[in-house]
């Protein structure tokens, strides 16, 4: 069962072939396993798994089971979820069992799906390789040596190492993207504004957005229709007609073109990655599809502008961490304003911190019009610069990530390298525009290589659709590290 | 744009964030990195572009005034670090 995909499993679980319970069970008994090496998970609870596991399979006899009922899916650690601790992956959240459901989480459990575990996470998702999280970090499964990405690190170790057949993410910045493509898997990012955001522990209000992150294209898209929904407690949910995700998969992919952007494919990536991407790319264009050169001036400015509207955004959202509500509050303290200080000393780690400090900087008198808004100047070039190649194409293609993953502690005492890594997945979180990352290859050391697609809004099937032609006829995406 | 070690600490006491003398030096080194980086924004010219604050345009909704949560206060409370009689305690702020 450990490689079926979500489509068989599903089958099986309908045809009483297998049941929740024991599906369930083999994924619990595999994190008992292996979860004390990899840390993919921060909590994880048998009882309460499987009593969703018995109500599934009760679901399933009675005739009213969909496509995800009984399917256990890992869910990131930043979705509240009601009677289970809820970290974000913070010291300052490490007592805090949530009292109620993210919309996400209401979605899957409507759906019957199983709540497998939390998983670990960068910090209030600051940081692209898990080592920001205070319970400590991932490893890559297909190198233990190596990071898994992040902050949506756990999620992408639990799907590449067969702990969960799925796993949820949210994505800021890549948070996502890059994970999946160094664990060698698939996950998408949606449009701005199609899941919801309640209960999804805030980090960038107008980047944050969730999504599915699984084996294959066919697999997200089974999720994706459970995830997308409006909410009315978001207040940027976004209210549509549904949606098929899974509607557009069988299209060939004659007549696709293939946007190149040409700041992409300039110098950065590392030689392994640019030859996997481009292998990549000829089979696209034996599936039919053709490739034209794009271009996107300003995306090269997408990191400045990142690396201060979200921490802008961070530094307010973040201030309702002050020990008076819930969380950490620190031991001792003289008066109101040192217990504030202090509880947020304490309960935030390093990275944290910093963005807290940069976000408040950029937002102080006499910087304002200088950093926050001249950034949201050049996000608004930034979105002007798809919208134009939009005109001559499809679908934009490039790398997910500049080189296969690195060593655990490389890169973890230079934030500034740390934050290049998401050169190439930050644009569309600015956008709002629906971007994945589906494995295309391998580098040094059997490290996974991602193939970044970029699509323009609301057009997620057809992303997914391009995945899953390009999954038909590769094996990269059944490949696995156990 | 230089940073100072009094701006990191002045930052910091705005965050409402404890930092000791040799944090706010360490935090000095690598916010001014980063800072270098964020400059590059600077050079390019965007005097006429209307800024964007959101990947949609959209307006926000309104709703009737009327009652849509319920009362779980004592669920909410359950989790506070510290409560009484229903309300959050906090060290005195009036003398």
């Amino acid at each position: 069962m450990l490689n079926a995909s979500l489509k068989q499993l599903s089958a099986q679980l309908a045809q009483k072939k297998i049941s929740s319970v024991e599906l369930t069970t083999e994924c619990l008994d595999r994190i008992k396993r292996l979860n004390p090496e990899y840390n993919a998970f921060i909590t994880v609870n048998e009882e309460m798994s499987l009593a969703q596991a018995q109500a599934a399979d009760a679901m399933i006899a009675s005739g009213q089971s969909g496509p995800l009922t009984g399917i256990p899916v890992a869910q990131k650690d930043i979705f509240c979820a009601k009677g289970w601790l809820t970290t974000c992956g913070s010291k300052m959240l490490s007592n805090f069992v949530s009292p109620y459901d993210a919309g996400v989480i209401e979605r899957f459990n409507a759906a019957g799906a199983v709540n497998i575990g939390k998983t670990n996470m960068d910090e209030f998702a600051m940081g692209s390789s898990n080592e920001t999280s205070y319970f400590g970090f991932v490893r890559n499964p297909w190198d233990i040596n190596a990071v898994p990405g992040g902050s949506s690190g756990g999620a992408a170790c639990a799907v590449a190492a067969r702990l969960a057949p799925a796993a949820t993410g949210t994505d800021t910045g890549g948070s996502i993207r890059q994970p999946a493509a160094l664990c060698g898997i698939s996950g998408i990012k949606p449009t701005y504004g199609l899941v919801s955001r309640y209960g999804m522990i805030a980090f960038a209000s107008s980047l944050d957005q969730g999504g599915p992150m699984a084996k294959s294209a066919e697999d997200l898209a089974m999720l994706l229709n459970v995830m997308v929904g409006f909410d009315v407690r978001d207040s940027t949910s976004l209210q549509r007609d549904v949606e098929d995700y899974a509607g557009e998969l069988q299209k060939p992919l004659h007549g696709l073109r293939i946007g190149l952007p040409k700041e992409y494919f300039a110098a950065g990536m590392s030689s392994e990655v640019e030859l996997a991407v481009t292998n990549a790319l000829e089979e696209f264009r034996k599936l039919g599809a053709q490739t034209i050169e794009v271009s996107l001036p300003n995306v090269p400015l997408s990191i400045p502008v990142y690396y201060v509207l979200a921490p802008a955004e961070a530094s307010s959202n973040l201030s309702r961490f002050d020990g008076v509500r819930y969380g950490h509050r620190a031991e001792s303290y003289t008066d109101l304003a040192d217990m504030y200080r202090k509880s947020r000393a304490q309960g935030f780690g390093a990275e944290v911190k910093r963005r807290i400090l940069i976000g408040t900087y950029v937002l102080s008198h006499g910087y304002y019009d200088a950093y926050y808004i001249k950034a949201q100047k050049l996000r608004r070039l930034i979105a002007q610069d798809f919208a134009d190649a939009y005109q001559q194409c499809d679908v934009i293609m490039g790398p997910t990530t500049p080189t296969v993953a690195f060593n655990l502690g490389e890169k973890s005492g230079d934030p500034i390298q740390m934050y290049l890594s998401d050169i190439y997945t930050s644009a569309a979180n600015l956008t709002g525009m629906p971007a994945m990352s589906i494995p295309v290859g391998f580098g040094e050391k059997k490290r996974p290589i991602g193939l970044h697609l970029i699509g323009n809004y609301f057009r997620e099937a057809q992303l997914l659709n391009i995945a899953h032609q390009y999954q038909q006829v590769t094996d990269w995406h059944v490949q696995s590290p156990v | 744009m230089t940073l100072t070690v009094d701006d990191v600490k002045r930052i910091a006491d705005l965050a409402y964030i404890e930092i000791n003398e040799d944090e706010a030096h360490a935090a000095l080194t690598q916010l001014s990195g980063i800072f270098g980086l964020i400059e590059s924004m600077q050079a390019v010219d965007a005097s006429n572009v209307e800024p964007m604050s959101h990947a949609q345009s959209v307006t926000q909704r309104l709703r009737e005034d009327t009652v849509t949560e319920m009362d779980q206060r004592e669920l909410f409370q359950s989790i506070a670090p510290d409560v009484e009689a229903g309300l959050y305690l906090v060290p005195k702020v009036i003398e």
